[in-house]
């Protein structure tokens, strides 16, 4: 008998503190591996953002350092610049990335930083109990927004790869989802894609990853990956928005 | 002949989601009914083996990564 599927080197034996059924751990595994297969877990710095993967760095083989919330990009803007032969990545959520941390993202992005985001796109903040999101749908129910979210006053969703991909600094940004086993191969694929940018130092890599929280949204983990699929997808298109190398 | 294969699950660390039992094209994983492990969680386990073809679906959809798989081979 051989092994033909195993838990990833780069990821330790660490048990994850994630709720049932979160997909959390599914892009944990996919940075694993791609670590693992790029070879790079030795020299790779992997930044943990505020929010539920904010320990992540007990989940990594790799070193990680803790930004403050939404500061994940800037942290790695400074650690790139002072080790530039380190391969430096970000791990956050969409409260983290596309809240507080706009700002920080999108100068990191225009900058042209060799850094590779990872974004985990749930449409809720879910550490801190199920609020409304910059990236909660149209009409979803969350902790504070009990009728739906009102566009009227709450505004439209944020598609950070779309905003992301007009700026010339960014290398590389495609939205891939983990709600199947077909979309997350195509997920591992964009990851390590991007990894790949920042090894052959083409600028800002972004790879945004639609998640669930069946926690928050109150559905049981299977029902969670359909109300993705069904909700989340037609909103937040799949595919690749920026690629500087097939645009050049 | 269908190769041999073998799916082990690390029971203590599964959380019962059922994520595992849904990707199986074989539909040979439940959460078994009568264990629960140390974190109080039913957890999945294989109940025909044999029909196993070793796909990974299950190991792609574990977001607690608490599946290996083996297959024999030549």
């Amino acid at each position: 008998m051989q092994i033909v599927f195993e838990k990833p080197k780069a990821l330790s034996d660490t048990p994850t503190h994630y709720c049932p059924g979160c997909t959390h751990g599914i892009i944990h595994r996919l940075v694993a591996e791609v670590l693992d297969e790029l070879d790079i877990t030795g020299e790779t710095i992997g930044i943990a953002p505020v929010g539920c993967a904010v320990i992540h760095f007990n989940y990594f083989e790799c070193d990680v350092a803790q930004a403050a919330h939404g500061r994940a990009p800037a942290v790695a803007t400074g650690l790139k610049r002072v080790n530039p032969d380190n391969i430096v990545f970000s791990y956050q959520g969409d409260g983290d990335l596309a809240a507080i941390g706009t700002n920080e993202t999108i100068h990191a992005a225009a900058r042209g930083e060799n850094i590779t985001v990872i974004f985990v796109n749930n449409a809720i903040y879910g550490m801190t109990g199920g609020q409304m999101a910059p990236t909660t749908l149209p009409g979803q129910i969350t902790q504070t927004s009990p009728y739906g979210r009102d566009t009227k006053t709450a505004g439209f969703p944020l598609r950070m790869c779309e905003l992301l991909a007009t700026l010339d600094g960014t290398a590389y940004a495609e939205r891939v989802a983990v709600d199947s086993v077909k979309n997350v191969l195509k997920a591992k694929k964009a990851i390590k894609k991007a990894f790949q940018y920042q090894i052959d130092g083409k600028g800002f890599s972004i790879v945004e990853i639609l998640s669930s929280c069946p926690t928050n949204w109150g559905l049981e983990p299977v029902k969670a990956l359909e109300w993705l699929r069904q909700n989340m997808i037609p909103y937040y298109p799949l595919g690749v928005f920026k690629d500087k190398e097939v645009s050049r | 002949m269908a190769k041999k294969t073998r799916v082990t699950f690390a029971a203590d660390i599964c959380k019962g989601c059922a994520l595992c039992v849904d990707a199986c094209p074989k539909k040979i994983i439940r959460l078994a009914p009568e264990t629960l492990n140390s974190k109080g969680y039913h957890p999945a386990e294989i109940i025909d083996q044999q029909a196993c073809t070793a796909c990974g679906f299950c190991f792609l959809m574990c977001p607690d990564v608490c599946i290996t798989i083996e297959k024999e081979v030549n």
